[in-house]
This record gives structure tokens, sequence and C-alpha cells, in this order.
């Protein structure tokens, strides 16, 4: 099964670099309106047809792309950098900083996510401006995507702190930062980049979810989310399967998140 | 007098562990909620002070209000006291008691949560047991793809597409719920039946469905019990997208509702207690699966 994670991995690249070129790529900015053509069917000028406002939609979808292919691995680093950091120290000095470290992650894990998600997310100004929406939703997703990580990276560092290697270096007079910088931190690494990975695809789910629910990146910039949003306005009169491009690109990016990182999976 | 069973005393002490450690999360969880609502922009400003035929004492008796004054530990404990008088306080946006909103919404979303729960553990254990215990792989296969394309599409996604065909929207929480435990169900129940004991139990000639139920079930009974508390918090999650989306009026609902209206104190009153579900979830499966664990030991 080799070829599949490898077509997954080329597949994930060439969408990458395709959003990332998106200024180059793109006919058209993703605001930029075509009041003639509203909800034109797909054309040589308009590849997907037009949304109802006169946009392009294979524009909006590359520049929606872009925005949650860049910021959901940012909110990943974002929680995994939080995880480490809790997690770490909660299992590297235990006693009570493990109980209360260990308490808080139970009731972050008990709180449904999304229940979670959205009372916070209601206790944030909601009108304000596109570029600041899209950093409250990603970073809210950073900040409260901790929990179950800290939990997995402080049992490691427990299991770390007790085993030989450490055990010798302690025996070696090694402590402290030291200790911690040159043998947990460094052994703790490929549970993070795990953590890391298995993250991005719950959050870029979890931004389309709250997209559709109106509480996640503000009109006009696209995102999964906002671009999804479209299918509430699709009707059997006006039929338009191009409507429906977000989607299949959503469920195949996924697919080979999915795909790519199934060690990452095996290991978290 | 009848001397007292050990056991008896045991389970009581799990049960006593369990209720202590609710209820610490939920004080915990409580007070980051009081916490939220003290400290949200816009706390204790009434839409009254914008009315513009109110005298100026008029608007400083309202500001002045006892609500807004309190301190964030008093707010607590004034919220606490409320609480075990049954008193879930009043929606700002909905102007209603929280709990007549939750009277009246709650039964339509256990009914959808029952109903989701049921046909995702129906269909998702069917098939993981039968992609385990057949021979036939592409019985495997096709239940292994389905459930990985479900598991690809958000919530509200499913939620719209059940709006624009049509069908039950009650159905696509057992969607959301039946790749988790297909998935997670299908690897233990695997890993299960590739035991000596199955192996030798298959060897000796038994049928697959005594395999199955005698030897490899029980195995897996504990850790599909702990599945069945954390499904309870997934369709708990789906509830909201799918609530919104196909107008249910349930708690997922009123939750997106209070989200938008930014009704702090009706939103953390709903998420405390899908959470104080959530837990008694998790603890009935934990304490389902002790009889089970002891029985392996």
């Amino acid at each position: 099964m080799k070829w599949i994670r490898v077509a997954a991995i080329v597949f994930l690249v060439a969408i990458s670099s395709a959003c990332l070129l998106a200024d180059f790529v793109a006919p058209a900015t993703y605001e930029q309106q075509f009041r003639d053509v509203p909800d034109a069917a797909p054309s040589n000028h308009h590849l997907l047809g037009t949304d109802d406002l006169g946009r392009d939609r294979f524009s909006r979808l590359l520049y929606g792309t872009r925005v949650s292919l860049l910021l959901a691995p940012a909110a990943a680093l974002l929680s995994s950098l939080l995880a480490a950091l809790i997690g770490g120290a909660a299992g590297f000095i235990g006693g009570w900083l493990e109980a209360c470290v260990m308490a808080a992650t139970d009731l972050f894990l008990s709180l449904p996510w999304l229940f979670l998600l959205i009372t916070v997310r209601a206790f944030l100004p909601l009108n304000v401006s596109p570029i600041a929406s899209v950093t409250i939703t990603f970073a809210l997703l950073g900040c409260l995507g901790w929990a179950a990580a800290a939990r997995v990276v402080c049992a490691d560092a427990r299991a770390l702190c007790a085993s030989d290697i450490v055990l010798l270096a302690r025996a070696t007079g090694c402590s402290g930062l030291r200790l911690l910088c040159r043998h947990i931190v460094p052994n703790l690494k490929p549970v993070l980049y795990a953590q890391f990975w298995i993250s991005i695809p719950v959050f870029i789910l979890t931004e389309a979810n709250l997209g559709m629910l109106g509480l996640g990146v503000a009109e006009p910039l696209p995102s999964w989310g906002s671009l999804l949003r479209e299918l509430e306005s699709f009707s059997a009169l006006s039929l338009q399967p191009c409507q429906f491009a977000p989607l299949v690109l959503l469920v195949v990016t996924v697919s080979c998140f999915h795909l790519a990182m199934q060690k990452q999976e095996l290991l978290a | 007098m009848q001397p007292r069973d050990p056991g008896d005393s045991f389970t009581m002490r799990r049960i006593g562990k369990h209720a202590a450690r609710i209820l610490v999360v939920l004080l915990l969880g409580g007070f980051l909620g009081a916490t939220l609502v003290r400290l949200a922009p816009g706390f204790g400003v009434d839409e009254e002070e914008l009315d513009s035929r109110l005298s100026q004492d008029s608007i400083q008796a309202l500001r002045q209000s006892p609500a807004v004054e309190t301190s964030l530990p008093a707010f607590y404990l004034h919220y606490l006291l409320q609480l075990l008088h049954g008193d879930l306080g009043t929606s700002q946006t909905l102007r209603l008691p929280v709990r007549q909103l939750l009277a009246e919404r709650f039964p339509e979303t256990l009914k959808s949560v029952a109903l989701g729960l049921s046909a995702g553990w129906t269909f998702g254990l069917a098939l993981a047991m039968l992609a385990a215990m057949s021979r036939v792989g592409w019985v495997g296969l096709g239940a292994f793809l389905l459930a990985s394309v479900l598991l690809c599409i958000p919530a509200a996604v499913l939620a719209m597409l059940f709006v624009i065909a049509q069908a039950p929207g009650r159905l696509v929480i057992g969607l959301i719920v039946f790749p988790k435990i297909f998935h997670y169900a299908h690897s233990l129940l695997a890993r299960s039946a590739c035991l000596p004991h199955v192996l030798t139990a298959r060897a000796k000639g038994l049928g697959s469905t005594r395999v199955l139920l005698w030897h490899v079930l029980p195995v897996a009974a504990p850790q599909l019990l702990a599945l069945a508390g954390v499904s309870v918090s997934l369709a708990f999650a789906a509830a909201i997208p799918v609530e919104v989306l196909c107008d249910l009026p349930g708690i997922g609902q009123l939750a997106w509702k209070a989200a938008l209206g930014r009704d702090l104190e009706l939103l953390v009153n709903l998420t405390m207690i899908v959470t104080l579900i959530t837990l008694m979830a998790n603890s009935a499966a934990d304490l389902a699966a002790q009889p089970v664990r002891e029985g392996e030991a």
C-alpha cells in the first residue's frame, strides 16, 4: 500500500503548491465580482462558474484552500506546542502539577468539542474583520485542541523519566534543564510530530463545521467552511454540480491526510 | 446479620470515586464558565441603557445592579447557590428561564442522540464484526471505504446533504458515530481474533458465530464499553450542526442561537449539562466494564 501513501503525499504537495500560487493561478481575486454573470455555469472564463454574487468559484476555491490548508497546520502547531509545554512539564515534574494538568485535561476532554468551541467563540466579538475572524477561528482551534495531545505527551514524558537512559543521565550528574533539553524533548519528538499531523484533518473539519454554522471565517474571505455554505442555496431547479467542488476537494484532501499519516496515527 | 460482601463495598467505593470526579470536573467547569460570563465584554450592560427616554439617574441605577458589582468569587458562589435551588438563570436573547428552555428542547435532542447512537452502533458494530470475521475481502474493504469517506465529511455538510435529499436529519448523527465505531471496533475485534485461544477454537472446528460470541467479543468488551461512553460525547457534539441545518428544535440549535446572540449564560449552562451527561456516560461505561475486566483477570 506504499504507492497509495505516495499518491496521497503527491496530491497534498500539488494542492498546497496550487493554493500557494493562487495569486498567479487564479483568474480573479476572491472578492472580485462579475455582476453581469451571477450564478453562471462553468465556461472558459469561469472554470467552475460564478456564485450568486458573481464571484469566480475557481478563484475562491483556490484562495479558500489556501486559508484552510495554511492555517490548519498553524493551529495544529500551536496545539502541539501547548501540549508539549503543558504535558511535558507535567510528566517531567510530576506530583501536584501532573495531578492538576490531568484534571484540566479531564475537563477539556469531557466538554463536547463543538459545544466548547462555540461557547468560547461566542465570548469573543462576532462582528470583526475577515482577517480577525480567520485569526480568531484558527487560534481558538489551536488553543483548545491541546488536551488529548497533552495527555499522551505527559504519559510519554513520565515513562521517559523512569527509563534507563534518563536514569543513566541522572547518575552521570545531568539534571534540570539539561536533562530536559538533551534527553526528554528529543525523545518526545516522534509523539509530538504524530500529534501535529493528526490534528490537521481534525482542525480542517472543525473549521468547516464552524464556517457552515456562520461562526467561522467572515465574508468575503473564503475558507472551506464559508465555501461550503453555498450548498445552503443548492436547489434542484438551478442544478449546479460545481457547488460541490469545495466538498469534493475537502473530502479528497482530508482522505489524503489520513492516508499519508497512517504511521503517525498508529504512533499517536 | 449477614456480613457485607467485600465486592459490594469495592463497587460502592468505585461509584463514590466516579461521583467525586464528576463533581470536581463540574465545579471546575462551572468556575471556568462563570469566569467566562463575568469577564465577557458587555457583561451587565442592559439594552435598556440605550433607551433615550431614560433619565441619567435611571441609567445609573441600571448600571449599579448587584450582578455587575459582585467580584468573580462572589459571582460564582451566587451562581452555585442559584444552581442548588434549581435556578439556571434566564436567557438574555430569548427572555425565558433556561430551565424552561431545557425542558422544552432537551427531549428533542435526546431523541436524536438516541436514534443516532442506535443506528451508528448497530451498523458500525455489525459491519466491524462482519469485516473481522468474514473471509471475503470485499466486505471489509467496502465497509472500510464507506467509514473512511464518512470520516472525511464534516457533520454540517452531511446534514446539509440530508436536507437537500429530504431525508430524516436525525440519521446524520448515526453517520457521524458510525465510522468511529467501525474503525475502533474493527481493529479491536481483528486483534482479538488473532489471539492464540481464538485460533485454537477455530482449529478445533468451532463455527464463526460461536467463536465471535464466546471468544472474541468478551475479550474486546471492556474497550467497546469505553467507546460507548465516548460516542455519547460525539453524538451530542454532532447534534449542533444537525439540529441547526435540519431545523430540529433541540439544545444543539439552542446553543447555536445562544452563540450568535452572545447569550453566554445560556451557553455555559447548556455546555455544563452536556458535560454532565458525557461524564455520567463515561463513568457508567467504566463501571459496566469493570466486572468484565475482573472476569477476564
